[in-house]
């Protein structure tokens, strides 16, 4: 243990709904922090896993126990603060500690994150509460936690304002809490790339004259949004329409498909899927609770459970996995060179 | 892809002898390649030279040739086999080299084509393809004036001089035109050569899977904690890399995979190794191996990925997402491994052997074996490998600057002096910050907290998914995952990280006790840390355990298994060491043969149960005592030093002036010029039944285990046969051995002599066991387990299958002297090889060694005695 953490840092806990404790060290801010219990198997990226929207409304457990050895950068962030409601580790450097605190997030080192994982596998996600406070203290704090699913969650991860990035045809991100990296990309594959708010109704997306729209990722359920999936409906067939996790699960949606919850999600840098048009394998990263149930429109699935992790038709397409990485593999970056030549192709759009 | 119907034989290249940087880990491949393939319905054709493998016992393959490993054997080997298609990339360098030898006949070659091998191979060529796809390599150009755009640091190299003499390092653009005109004028060509200086850099290794179809995948990444310019078999490792962010860890993933694809990797496992500047992230491809390498052996025990398995079966066309993931059950291959632990490799190095080689490390690998560890912290991970070692403790400098000006050079022992340098709280020159700080908490740790041992799984997913397979390490935390006490486990200890003297011999014999023990119906566990080798497959045991031979950890792993038994002859003397700790916690040590251990390693009490057939032997103290014991006994003598390490000092004295004595010694008559002779036996402590009678090449003072020997011995007649053979129950009874025993004996003028007993695995096992076609480790084990030898259904005496001969095999390239055959033994490896006679099987096993070129034809497949 670095000399100054031993200053900074006491006992605390994690406890689940179920009241199963588990003990650690706490090293982030103070207060208490609850919500999904879930974890990633990710073993580099920390900063972006902890800056990623998607994990809003969850407490984020790295499953691989040495967080933090390459120290901080917040170049790497993948939006302006850290996003889940806490972090359990098993082993974290006093650089990250110290950062993670700094950014007033309750954080728990030394924590038995093996038996957590397992817990989690076996019995699904659950809600959990760490900090300070006693166990009892937390599992009440957890109980009162509400599920995820089912309702709108209260904070919202969008740009409160349009942005614009990059140059070239436009393409408009629906922003549900996108990660920066998908903006990036796009931009990054010659695009202009316009931002706007996640609550823009369709004609508000269409005032831009995209020549196309990409619906990016985002936390919660996707099925409570439905007014998101009412303006997907009308866009579809107006011009050509791109999904990333959330954002393919509302588009799944808006096609007439159902979601349904994993049983404990898929978070980590390392799941194959395969493009069933080329019968190739590519690994891609992964960040998400829910899943398309579909028998057609299905362009890629999962090897480890066969779920949809992609979806493709005349004028959209999405999958259902970060091809922006972000952190993890690279090998899925081709989709923004698809997106970015339908958006050469395809006209501007004009009202008619 | 399904496989590919159109292939019907396959022919696997071994790896031949262990030498260093080429050891067990390509027995572990081959063997596994042998299996999936045979599975699949192929037939195998093997050839190795190397009779201490798993993979040459003729049930592996559908005809073994125990053969050399040269193009003009292999050729004959081909002609008669007539395959179709040759699988290289199993058997390491020497299996490449065959195969582009082998070219000119025409046979398709699975899993890395000619081109490939020729690209990833010619440094220049590998250099021009990977530049050519976007990717760096480091930075070099000629310069004949000091006029040239370089950047510094840069590396000056004169051409032509002797030893680089007139080079140096610039750090500066002044410096770097002052050193290049400097190199100029040295040269006698006028001409220097520029090179960008790496050192510092941190060196990554990127294990990459690919198939047929494109797809690829990383099984793993290493780390070295020895920056670059050590080689990286020398270098203390981890896995995963621990410096890189996510962005600088997917530049080198995406250019391992651009340099797998420039080179032409058709399918199966290549290695790619970079050097990273810590400040900058930049990167430059130092070099890639198209092939199953140690570093693959190192990424399956790490991250239980079975890089060896998948190779084969991709390389007869199945893809990777065709192939289950055997740890789950459920996933297929293709995917990475996730850990939730860490890994790390620590080198063992035995320069104790060579006094005349320069204890330093550098672009040559040195080390003959390795050590993994594995732990949910660094330190604990770290302090597994470094006790796994099994090294013994030296003296520290006292002298606070002398132990960091030690540990800032590339010296073997440079992480044990960098630990002692954190523990003093002094400075810790030329590594990683990180690494630095990491060194300095396993200083702070206590080496070891008593708290409940618990098993976790190598999963290969974090947990993700339930593990099937019983792959496990112990830490002190977590829930136990493995199952209660089964009352019929039995733990086979292994031999530990290679080294001279305890290598893979020992890994053969553990993996037969293991499969003997289970065909028995016990449940067979076996513990290692050396992560080259079968016994640490996971398929070879019930449970398997990585961990240090060291007795904390095997009692924490004999306190969770509760065994009936502790087999501890069959890994050499790591294991003897530790059977009277064990015996003392009260776990049974299998035949109960501590007694007979020490019975024939008390040199008292092995006197007086040999009686006239010891040769006369004595103790001193000191040198008058010597010059004393020497008269009575009468010269020559060998005089062996008590209580050192690696056994120098040895020597023999003809006479007053020849001793050399400064401690205590043991003082042995010399036979000079003795024949000397090898037995491999089977006891139930009552009799003997021997299997072989081996007669070495070289006279006795040769250590047995650098001495040629041949099967059956031209000298043994009838009558010494039938001498040899009572003296075996003799000592059998004397000793009370039970299970394997071997005797080294010699004829002196008409007499014989026992020299030693040694009831338990010998280094000559294999090679009987082969010779003969006799499953002699499974009868040990019956014979451990109470059986007599009348239950074993044994011949009276079995005859050896054809005339066979071992030779050994130096590493006399590496280490100056290393081929100077004496009493202390520094061979690293042996062949095997047959004929109709002694002679000419001798003269084919010494070019199996390399040190022939001429001489026999290859006999049939060792499946045609009809003994296996």
């Amino acid at each position: 243990m670095h000399p100054m953490s031993s200053l900074l840092s006491r006992p605390q806990h994690l406890v689940l709904e179920d009241g199963t404790v588990f003990p650690g060290i706490g090293i982030g801010a103070a207060g208490v922090a609850a919500g999904e219990a879930c974890f990633t198997t990710s073993m580099t990226g920390y900063e972006e896993a902890v800056t990623d929207p998607s994990y809003v409304a969850q407490v984020l457990t790295f499953a691989y126990p040495l967080i933090g050895t390459y120290g901080v950068d917040e170049i790497r962030m993948e939006s302006d603060h850290v996003q889940c409601e806490g972090v359990v580790m098993r082993d974290c450097r006093p650089e990250f500690a110290a950062w993670l605190k700094q950014k007033g997030v309750v954080a728990l080192t030394g924590v038995d994150t093996r038996t957590l994982v397992r817990r989690i596998r076996d019995g699904g996600v659950l809600r959990c509460a760490l900090g300070d406070g006693t166990p009892e203290e937390l599992q009440a704090r957890a109980l009162a936690e509400p599920l995820i699913d089912g309702r709108p969650l209260e904070r919202h991860t969008w740009t409160p304002e349009p942005y614009v990035i990059g140059e070239g045809p436009r393409v408009v991100v629906v922003d549900f809490g996108s990660k920066r990296s998908i903006p990036a990309r796009l931009a990054g594959a010659g695009l202009e790339v316009v931002v706007v708010p996640g609550d823009y109704d369709a004609d508000a997306i269409l005032d831009w004259s995209p020549r196309v729209v990409m619906i990016s990722n985002g936390p919660g359920d996707p099925s409570v949004l439905t007014t998101q999936v009412e303006t997907i409906k009308e866009l579809l067939g107006k011009l050509p329409v791109f999904g990333i996790c959330l954002g393919h699960q509302l588009l799944g949606l808006a096609l007439g498909h159902e979601t349904v919850k994993l049983p404990f999600g898929h978070r980590g840098a390392n799941h194959p899927v395969r493009d069933i048009k080329t019968g190739r394998v590519i690994v891609t990263v992964q960040n998400h609770g829910y899943a398309v149930i579909a028998d057609d429109d299905v362009s890629h699935v999962s090897l480890n459970d066969g779920t949809v992790e992609g979806l493709i038709g005349d004028g959209f397409a999405s999958v259902q996995f970060h091809p922006e990485a972000s952190p993890g593999p690279l090998d899925a970056l081709p989709f923004f060179d698809r997106l970015a030549d339908a958006c050469r192709s395809a006209p501007i759009f004009t009202r008619s | 892809m399904p496989k590919r119907t159109d292939l019907h034989t396959i022919l696997i290249l071994g790896s031949g002898p262990i030498k260093i940087g080429q050891a067990c880990e390509f027995d572990y491949s081959g063997a596994q390649a042998c299996r999936v393939l045979r599975r699949e319905g192929y037939r195998v054709v093997l050839v190795n030279s190397n009779p201490a493998t798993i993979m040459t016992d003729p049930e592996w393959a559908d005809a073994t040739y125990l053969e050399p490993l040269d193009a003009e054997t292999v050729t004959e080997i081909i002609e008669r086999e007539k395959p179709d298609a040759i699988l290289p990339t199993l058997g390491g360098q020497t299996a490449l080299n065959l195969a582009i030898e082998l070219a000119p006949l025409g046979i398709e070659l699975i899993g890395a084509d000619l081109s490939a091998i020729e690209r990833a191979e010619d440094r220049e060529l590998f250099r021009r393809v990977v530049q050519e796809v976007g990717l760096h390599v480091p930075k070099s150009i000629v310069a004949r004036t000091p006029d040239v755009e370089f950047p510094t640091p840069a590396i000056v190299r004169p051409a032509f001089t002797l030893g680089g003499m007139g080079g140096g390092i610039a750090f500066t653009q002044d410096e770097l035109r002052a050193t290049i005109a400097h190199g100029i004028e040295m040269s006698p060509v006028g001409q220097v050569l520029v090179e960008e200086y790496l050192e510092g850099w941190q060196e990554h290794e990127i294990e990459v899977m690919s198939d047929s179809a494109g797809n690829a995948v990383v099984v793993c990444s290493i780390e070295n904690l020895d920056p670059m310019g050590v080689h990286t078999g020398d270098s203390w490792t981890v896995a995963p890399q621990q410096t890189l962010s996510d962005p600088a860890y997917q530049q080198i993933r995406n250019a391992a995979f651009a340099t797998a694809r420039a080179v032409g990797v058709a399918t199966g496992g290549a290695n790619v190794q970079f050097a990273v500047n810590p400040k900058t992230d930049e990167y430059r491809i130092i070099e890639m191996n198209p092939r199953v390498s140690r570093s693959s052996a190192l990424a399956s025990k790490a991250t239980g990925f079975p890089i060896a398995k998948l190779a084969a079966l991709l390389a007869v066309g199945f893809t990777l997402d065709e192939l289950p993931n055997d740890i789950t059950g459920k996933t297929t291959a293709a995917f990475e491994p996730a850990l939730d632990y860490c890994a790390v490799k620590a080198p063992r190095f035995d320069f104790e052997k060579f006094p005349l080689a320069e204890r330093k490390l550098g672009a040559e690998m040195r080390a003959v074996g390795e050590a993994l560890g594995l732990g949910r912290t660094f330190a604990e991970a770290f302090h597994k490998a470094f006790v796994g070692r099994e090294n013994a403790p030296f003296p520290m400098p006292a002298d606070n600057d002398e132990l960091v000006e030690r540990a800032s050079k590339p010296v073997p022992e440079r992480w044990d002096l960098l630990l002692e340098a954190a523990k003093r709280g002094l400075e810790l020159p030329g590594i990683h910050p990180y690494f630095q700080e990491r060194l300095r908490e396993v200083a702070a740790v206590p080496a070891r907290i008593s708290r409940t041992p618990k098993r976790l799984a190598v999963d290969s997913c974090a947990g993700e998914f339930e593990a099937k397979t019983p792959y496990y390490y112990v830490t002190h935390e977590g829930e136990d995952e493995g199952p209660p006490p089964s009352g019929k486990a039995v733990i086979v200890l292994g031999a530990g990280p290679n080294r001279i003297g305890q290598a893979i011999e020992f890994d053969y014999c553990c993996v037969h006790a293991a499969s003997a023990l289970r065909k028995l119906g016990y449940e067979a566990v076996l513990v290692n840390s050396n992560p080259e080798t079968v016994s640490t497959d996971y398929d070879t045991s019930d449970r398997l355990y990585i961990e240090p031979l060291v007795p904390e950890n095997v009692l924490d792993v004999c306190s969770l298994e509760q065994p009936v038994g502790v087999a501890v002859s069959f890994g050499g003397q790591t294991p003897l060491r530790l059977a009277p700790v064990l015996a003392e916690a009260g776990y049974p040590i299998l035949g109960g043969v501590l007694d007979s251990i020490d019975a024939a390693e008390d040199r008292g009490r092995f006197a007086r149960i040999a009686g006239e057939l010891a040769p006369k032997w004595g103790l001193a103290e000191n040198a008058d005592e010597a010059y004393a014991v020497a008269a009575e006994i009468g010269y020559p003598v060998l005089v062996r030093p008590h209580h050192v390490i690696g056994g120098r000092g040895m020597h023999v004295a003809y006479g007053p002036d020849d001793l050399d004595v400064t401690g205590p010694v043991l003082i042995d008559s010399y036979l000079e010029g003795a024949l000397e002779l090898d037995v491999d036996a089977l006891a139930d402590g009552e009799n003997a039944w021997v299997a072989a009678i081996l007669e070495h090449i070289e006279p006795v003072g040769v250590h047995s285990g650098d001495s040629a020997c041949v099967l059956p011995g031209p000298s043994v007649n009838a009558k010494l046969e039938a001498e040899i053979r009572e003296v075996a129950s003799f000592i059998a009874k004397g000793v009370g051995a039970k299970g394997l025993l071997n005797l080294q004996l010699a004829v002196h003028h008409g007499r014989l002599y026992v020299l030693e007993a040694n009831p338990r695995a010998s280094r000559t096992v294999p090679f009987v066991a082969k010779a003969t076609g006799t499953p002699l480790v499974e009868n040990a084990v019956r014979l451990l387990l109470g059986e007599k030898i009348a239950d074993l259904g044994l011949p009276e005496v079995v005859r050896p299958t054809r005339a066979w001969a071992k030779e050994a095999v130096f590493p006399a390239e590496r280490f100056p002297g290393a081929a100077r055959r004496g009493p202390e033994m520094r061979s690293t490896g042996e062949v095997m090889a047959g004929a109709a006679t002694p002679a000419e099987a001798y003269m084919r096993a010494v070019r199996a060694a390399g040190r022939g070129k001429r001489g026999g034809h290859i006999l049939p497949p060792l499946q045609a005695s009809g003994l296996s």
